[in-house]
C-alpha cells in the first residue's frame, strides 16, 4: 500500500504535469502578441489544472500553496464563466501567477518557506482582477457559506457538538420523498446506521401501499416513525440523514420532551420514473486520446541500462569465447550469435530511448527565466521555441538547466540592445530570443540565438587585452575572438549587473556542456545577432569509442574527439630537439605537437618510435588540436560508460572506464585534459608556426 | 463480501489517496481518470459505490452520474460526489443529476468510508 509520503511524491510529480498543462494553456491564451479568441476548452484546462493542484495540497495541508492557487483560480473561474475577457495584461498576470505557483509547489515540496512578501503583489492583481468584472453577474456569485443548501447536503457539516447528557429517547419521523430512490440512496441503510447508533424501533407506515398489480418498485411509497434511544444527541440523527435532507421529510423530536405528531403523509408521486435509456452515451466531445505512458522510477532504468549494458558485453565476450574454441565457422551458432548481437543492440536502443525526454519542461522554464531577466533588464523580449518535443537523455536535460538558464540570461542581457538602441537601429523595440532543439547526425543540438547587436568584438578584444588574456598586439580571427568569451574571468558587461556577471562567466558554461560530454560554440553577426549552440551526445550511458593500445595497455579514446588517424611516413615527423616530446607532425602545412600517451600516462619514459607509432589527431572545441601517439588501433565500437569519479575522484586524463568485448577493463581517456595539459607546449610551439615547412 | 469501489477522478493524487485509504479500510478499489474512462470501467467493475469529481477532462462527474442514472445496469447504484467545488449550485445540479451524496475535498477518510458504508447496498 502506498504510504503517505509515496502519495505525497505523487502530488508533487502530478504538479509537475499540471504546471506544464498550465504552461501550456496560457501559451495558447497569447504569450506573445495580441489577445486571441480564447476557446473554453483551453480555460477549462487552465482551471483544471490550478484546481487540480490546489486540491492536491489541501489534502496535505500545504496553506500557502492552497490559498495563492485559490486566488488565483478565482480569477480563471471569472474567466471561464465569461466575466474576464482576456486582455493582453491578465494574460501577462496569469503567467507570472503560474511562475509563483510554480514556486509555492517547490517550496512546498522542499520544506522551505517562501518569503511571505512574495507574491502579495500578485495577490492584489489577482484580486484586483475580479474587481473588473461585471457587477450585475456578481450577484449570482453567492458565497457558498451562505447557502442553506450547503449546509444540509455536506457531509461534515452542520455537526454542532452538544454535549451528551446520558442515554436520551428520541423520535424520528422520516418520509422520503420521491425521487429519494433516483439518488442511489436507499431507507434501509439510513435505518441499519441509526440501528448503530442505539437501540431502534422503527414502524413503517404503509396506507400509501397500493395493491401489489398496482405497485410500481421503483416509487417508495413508505414513511417511518423511528424510535431510537441512546448516549447520542439530535446532530447524530441528523448525520445518519446528511445526504438525503433535501430529499426526505425529517422531524426529530426528543421524547422527554414532547410527544411525537405523525408525519403528513406525502402524495405519491405522479411522476414515474425516468424511461431507461437503451445506451450510456455521455456529451462525449471527440477529444484526442493521449498517447498511453507510464511512469517509472529511475532507478528502475538505469538499473536496467547498466544491465542491458552488461548484456551487450556478455554478447561480445560469448562472440569472442566461440571465436577463439574455433567454433565460428559453424552456421548455426554463427547465425544465433548474429541474431544475439542484433537483438542486444536493439534492446540497448531501446532501453536508452526510455530515459530520453522531451526537452520541452526545461524550455518553459526557460521562458520563465526570459519573463524575470527581461522585467530586470528593462527589455522586452519575444521568445520563441522550436522543437520542444525533442528527446534528450533526462540526465542531460537535468544538466542543462544551469547552463542553459545562464546562457538565455546572457542573451537577453549581453545579446539584446536596450529598446532605445533597437529603434535607433531600425528593429523593432521588443528584441528576440529562440531557443531550439533539433536532432543532428546523431547528436542533440541546442540553440540560444537573439536578434541583437553581435559580438562587440572591439570591445571583446579591449578587453582581453586591457586583462593580460591575450598578448597586447595580438591578432585574431573573429572566430578566436568571439572563443575569448569562454576564457575564465572574463565578462563583457562594464557593470556587473544582477542578472549575469557576478563572476560566472561562460567558462563555467561551457566547462558544464563538455562534463556532458558536449560542445559549445558561438557564431555572430555584428548587428544581426549571436547564436549559441550547444551540441550534446544522444545518450551519456555509452559512448563511441576508439579501441587503443598503449604501452601493452588497452584504452579507449571518445571518437567524438578524434579528427583523423594517421600512421605518419618518417619524413613527416620533425624533431624540434626537445627530447621525446618535442616531435611534431606535418599535417595540411600545419605543425601538430606529438604527445606519447604511454609517456604522458607514465607506462614508458621514450617515445615510440615514430616508426612505429600510430597517430589520433584529437581536436578540442577551441581548435585546440594535438596528436596522441598510439602503438595501434584495435577496433572501433561502443563502450557502456562506467564512471570512476564516485570510487576514484578525479583521475588525469581519464575520463571514465569500461568493460571491453574480452571482459577486461579498459580506461577511457579524456582528450580535452590531455590537450590542456598539452597547452603550454603548444603556445611554445605556435611561435615557430611561422618556420617553413622543411622539405 | 468485499465492496467494490470505482473512485474516478483526474487527479493521479487523489486517485492514489482514495486507493490507499480505502483499501485500508477493507473496500476493493479501482480507479478511472476522467468520466469517460470511468463510465468504461463502470460495465467491467461493477462498483458497488462510485465516487467521481465534477471537475475532469472530457466527460465530467456531471456526466457520470446522468449516464448512471439513464443507463440500464444498476442505474440506482450509490454515487458520491468528491469535490473541492463547493459552490451551491453545484451542487444543486449534482443532485438534480441524481448524486447520492456529496464530500468536500480534502476529505477526512473516516467520514469518507463512513458515508461510504452508510450508502453501500450490500
Amino acid at each position: 500500500m502506498a504510504s503517505v509520503s509515496d502519495i505525497k511524491e505523487t502530488f508533487f510529480q502530478e504538479c509537475d504535469d499540471l504546471l506544464e498543462a498550465l504552461n501550456d494553456g496560457l501559451i495558447q491564451i497569447g504569450g506573445q502578441g495580441s489577445p486571441t479568441e480564447v476557446d473554453s476548452e483551453t480555460i477549462n484546462a487552465i482551471f483544471r489544472a490550478v484546481h487540480s493542484i490546489k486540491g492536491g495540497a489541501a489534502a496535505f495541508r500545504f496553506n500557502a500553496l492552497v490559498d495563492f492557487a485559490h486566488a488565483y483560480e478565482n480569477t480563471l473561474d471569472a474567466m471561464r464563466a465569461g466575466r474576464l475577457g482576456v486582455t493582453q495584461d491578465l494574460s501577462d498576470l496569469l503567467q507570472r501567477a503560474a511562475d509563483h505557483l510554480a514556486d509555492h509547489v517547490r517550496a512546498a515540496r522542499t520544506g522551505e518557506d517562501l518569503a511571505p512578501s512574495s507574491g502579495t503583489d500578485l495577490l492584489a492583481r489577482l484580486s484586483a482582477s475580479l474587481s473588473n468584472q461585471g457587477v450585475s453577474n456578481n450577484q449570482d456569485e453567492a458565497p457558498p457559506e451562505f447557502a442553506p443548501l450547503a449546509l444540509s447536503f455536506d457531509l461534515g457539516l452542520g455537526l454542532g457538538d452538544d454535549t451528551l447528557s446520558g442515554r436520551k429517547k428520541w423520535r424520528i419521523g422520516f418520509a422520503p420523498a420521491a425521487g429519494f430512490l433516483e439518488s442511489g440512496n436507499d431507507p434501509v441503510h439510513i435505518l441499519r446506521e441509526l440501528a448503530g447508533l442505539g437501540d431502534l424501533d422503527a414502524r413503517p407506515n404503509l396506507n400509501r401501499l397500493p395493491a401489489l398489480d398496482d405497485l410500481d418498485p421503483e416509487i417508495l411509497l413508505l414513511d417511518w416513525q423511528i424510535d431510537l434511544e441512546g448516549a447520542l444527541c439530535e446532530d447524530d440523527i441528523r448525520q445518519a440523514f446528511d445526504f438525503v435532507a433535501d430529499l426526505c421529510k425529517l422531524e426529530i423530536t426528543s421524547l422527554q420532551e414532547v410527544t411525537f405528531a405523525a408525519p403528513a403523509h406525502l402524495p405519491a408521486s405522479d411522476a414515474p420514473p425516468a424511461a431507461p435509456l437503451p445506451s450510456v452515451t455521455g456529451p462525449a466531445t471527440a477529444a484526442p486520446t493521449p498517447r498511453a505512458s507510464l511512469r517509472v522510477d529511475t532507478d528502475h532504468v538505469d538499473r536496467l541500462i547498466n544491465l542491458v549494458g552488461e548484456l551487450v558485453i556478455n554478447q561480445s565476450v560469448l562472440s569472442r569465447s566461440v571465436h577463439e574454441a574455433g567454433l565460428a565457422g559453424q552456421p548455426t551458432l554463427a547465425a544465433g550469435l548474429s541474431d544475439l548481437r542484433n537483438l542486444s543492440r536493439e534492446i540497448q536502443e531501446g532501453v536508452m530511448s526510455i530515459r530520453a525526454q522531451p526537452v520541452k519542461p526545461l524550455f518553459q522554464r526557460m521562458a520563465r527565466i526570459v519573463r524575470d531577466a527581461s522585467d530586470l533588464a528593462g527589455k522586452r523580449v519575444e521568445f520563441l521555441t522550436l522543437g520542444e518535443g525533442t528527446d534528450v537523455d533526462k540526465t542531460v536535460i537535468e544538466q542543462l538547466v544551469d547552463p542553459l538558464t545562464h546562457m538565455v540570461r546572457n542573451a537577453i542581457d549581453h545579446g539584446l540592445e536596450t529598446p532605445e538602441a533597437r529603434l535607433a537601429a531600425g528593429k523593432p523595440e521588443a528584441g528576440k530570443v529562440r531557443l531550439s532543439a533539433a536532432h543532428r547526425s546523431g547528436r542533440v543540438v541546442i540553440e540560444v540565438s537573439d536578434d541583437g547587436g553581435g559580438i562587440n568584438r572591439p570591445k571583446v578584444l579591449h578587453i582581453a587585452q586591457s586583462k593580460g588574456l591575450i598578448a597586447p598586439d595580438a591578432t585574431l580571427s573573429d572566430a578566436d575572438i568571439d572563443a575569448l568569451l569562454f576564457l575564465p574571468g572574463f565578462s563583457t558587461a562594464s557593470s556587473v549587473t544582477s542578472l549575469s556577471g557576478r563572476g560566472v562567466g561562460l567558462d563555467v558554461v561551457k566547462s558544464a556542456i563538455r562534463r556532458l560530454g558536449g560542445r559549445l560554440t558561438v557564431a555572430s553577426t555584428p548587428g544581426q545577432g549571436t547564436t549559441m549552440s550547444i551540441s550534446l551526445p544522444l545518450t551519456l550511458a555509452v559512448l563511441d569509442g576508439m579501441v587503443i593500445e598503449v604501452a601493452g595497455e588497452t584504452m579507449v579514446v571518445p571518437i567524438a574527439a578524434i579528427a583523423q588517424t594517421l600512421q605518419p611516413a618518417p619524413d613527416e615527423i620533425d624533431h624540434l630537439g626537445m627530447g621525446s616530446g618535442g616531435m611534431v607532425v606535418r599535417l595540411r602545412d600545419r605543425f601538430i605537437p606529438i604527445v606519447d600517451l604511454g609517456c604522458l600516462l607514465g607506462f614508458r619514459n621514450v617515445a615510440i618510435a615514430p616508426d612505429k607509432m600510430v597517430l589520433l589527431i584529437v581536436e578540442t572545441d577551441t581548435g585546440a588540436i594535438c596528436a596522441l601517439a598510439v602503438d595501434a588501433i584495435h577496433d572501433q565500437q561502443q563502450v557502456v560508460i562506467k564512471g570512476l569519479e564516485a570510487n576514484y575522484g578525479r583521475v588525469p586524463f581519464v575520463a571514465a572506464a569500461t568493460i571491453l568485448g574480452n571482459g577486461r577493463i579498459a580506461l577511457i581517456l579524456d582528450p580535452e585534459d590531455i590537450i590542456g595539459f598539452d597547452a603550454k607546449a603548444q603556445a611554445t610551439l605556435s611561435e615557430k608556426e611561422d618556420l617553413p615547412c622543411l622539405p | 463480501m468485499t465492496l467494490r469501489i470505482l473512485a474516478i477522478d483526474d487527479s493521479r493524487t487523489m486517485r492514489e489517496m482514495l486507493k490507499s485509504s480505502l483499501s485500508a479500510a477493507g473496500f476493493e478499489v479501482h480507479t478511472a481518470d476522467d468520466g469517460l474512462h470511468g463510465l468504461d470501467r463502470m460495465a467491467e467493475v461493477d462498483p458497488d459505490v462510485v465516487i467521481t469529481d465534477i471537475n475532469m477532462p472530457r466527460l465530467d462527474g456531471f456526466g457520470v452520474i446522468e449516464a448512471v442514472r439513464r443507463g440500464t445496469v444498476r442505474p440506482r447504484r450509490p454515487i458520491l460526489v468528491l469535490t473541492t467545488e463547493s459552490a451551491p449550485e453545484l451542487k444543486s445540479r449534482a443532485r438534480e443529476a441524481g448524486a447520492t451524496g456529496w464530500i468536500v475535498k480534502p476529505f477526512d477518510d473516516q467520514r469518507l468510508i463512513g458515508a461510504i458504508r452508510r450508502i453501500a447496498s450490500i
